[in-house]
């Protein structure tokens, strides 16, 4: 294998460009980035950058020599807009051609938007600038979606000291991912702060001075943030031949089809530590699965099936969350350590008969990482949680 | 090689001490901290790891 392609130089396709070089491959190596950039950190969009504490250039995810000694063909403010299979060539928007021997993709997620003009989505560093710069003192900013990404922006708009409404079509924030339980806790953030947060409130447009909600209500805003999730980018593969579903479709290794791999917000794949295929849209998986996907491309006969234990993390007020596993589709969560009512405790999630996730708020971290390893190994619930911990929390219940 | 850390970045998601506990650990509050600044050769794979796990991009290896 001499040419090896990279789609995306976000997290992901970093990863996997760095891990190409480490592990010896010595060929060309193309990155095509669709921004002007060099590779960024996005997490910070929704937290240090938005609350005007870190400049961009902070963002970068690489000092400027370590990319420099990746020794790339590095195309960055050109989109890739397509793949022939056959011919083993990727086509970009300015007009270029790019043959390959190996392909790895990674192109990401953009933000789903609502119909109307205007409003603000929360992506890029242009994004998270151009909000940042709005959000002075007293401005009315109205905040769609109480998601992690809409909580984290609603927490920093407060403290900067606008008035923040925070809509959500859901009863209850979060509940999907986390439980009822866990997410009354972080709607109580909120609230406890004077945020106006609204539940049961699905908008329908975005209007010139604020949101229509589906019972026509209006409510007015000096800025609007859609933080309603995310759209894979795989609207460049159209006719290419690659299956597409809920983002690139692959198989346990990350493979899409014969070298061609995936990896990061882009990629749905087998998970086989948990037997269930998932997409994830985190920023340490982006990494992770971008070096499983070098690995896999570089060593044929050496593959391994991508079975991690996905990680996030979420900064809202003084709270900092963290959670290891899949939580989504639970089918119980258990308090182990610490009160719910305080806001400071440690939940863990079954699915079937395993421990599949743990979520905790505030709890020092060696007690969390005792249950990464819990899920690592697919240990079995009713070993692992003593049966006195399960009262508090019942699936979809709000008993706590 | 010598490790570098920015502990003012790191975000306390506990990779590093993954990737390589003989070089990293974590302070109460999750945050990375430093146990050999120059560690020997077979924990630089670890270390390697750590550097390109890190969700903040805190972590740096580097020639001295």
């Amino acid at each position: 294998m001499r040419r090896i392609v990279v789609v995306g130089a976000s997290a992901a396709g970093l990863a996997a460009a760095e891990t190409l070089r480490r592990e010896g491959y010595d060929g060309s190596l193309t990155l095509v980035g669709d921004e002007p950039l060099a590779p960024y950190d996005r997490p910070p969009l929704s937290k240090q950058l938005l609350a005007g504490e870190w400049e961009p250039e902070r963002l970068a995810l690489r000092a400027h020599d370590d990319v420099a000694g990746l020794d790339l063909d590095l195309r960055l403010g050109v989109a890739a807009s397509g793949l022939q299979l056959a011919d083993r060539t990727v086509e970009l928007a300015d007009g270029s051609t790019v043959p390959y021997d190996g392909l790895i993709l990674a192109t990401g997620v953009r933000p789903r938007r609502l119909p109307g003009a205007g409003g603000h989505v929360l992506r890029t560093l242009d994004d998270a600038v151009r909000l940042r710069d709005r959000l002075t003192p007293g401005k009315r900013l109205v905040v769609v979606g109480a998601g992690f990404l809409g909580a984290e922006a609603a927490a920093v708009a407060w403290r900067l000291g606008c008035e923040v409404t925070l809509l959500e079509p859901a009863p209850v924030p979060l509940a999907h991912a986390v439980g009822t339980e866990v997410g009354e806790v972080l709607t109580r953030a909120h609230l406890d702060r004077g945020v106006d947060l609204r539940c049961g409130a699905t908008v329908t447009e975005v209007t010139g001075d604020g949101v229509r909600l589906a019972d026509g209500e209006l409510v007015d805003a000096d800025e609007v943030l859609i933080a309603i999730g995310s759209v894979p980018n795989t609207d460049w593969l159209a006719g290419s031949g690659l299956a597409v579903g809920d983002g690139v479709v692959c198989d346990e290794y990350c493979e899409a089809a014969r070298n061609v791999y995936a990896a990061g917000d882009v990629a749905g794949w087998y998970n086989p530590l948990f037997g269930l295929p998932m997409r994830v849209e985190h920023r340490t998986h982006a990494a992770e699965q971008g070096m499983a996907a070098a690995r896999n491309l570089l060593h044929p006969d050496a593959r391994k099936p991508f079975a991690p234990v996905p990680y996030f993390w979420s900064d809202q007020y003084d709270m900092k969350i963290q959670a290891y596993g899949y939580l989504r589709g639970h089918d119980e969560v258990a308090v182990v350590e610490g009160e719910l009512a305080e806001g400071r405790f440690l939940a863990v999630y079954r699915r079937g008969e395993k421990v599949t996730g743990a979520l905790t708020v505030g709890m020092p971290p060696k007690a969390i990482r005792r249950w990464r390893q819990a899920i690592a190994t697919g240990a079995d619930w009713e070993a692992a949680v003593p049966s006195r911990s399960r009262v508090e929390a019942a699936p979809g219940g709000a008993t706590a | 090689m010598k490790v570098e850390l920015e502990a003012d970045k790191c975000v306390a998601s506990g990779q590093c001490v993954l990737a390589a506990m003989d070089v990293f650990d974590q302070d109460d509050d999750g945050i990375a901290i430093l146990l050999d600044e120059q560690p020997a050769a077979e924990h630089l794979d670890g270390v390697r790891e750590a550097v390109a796990i890190c969700p903040a991009a805190a972590i740096r290896l580097v020639d001295q």
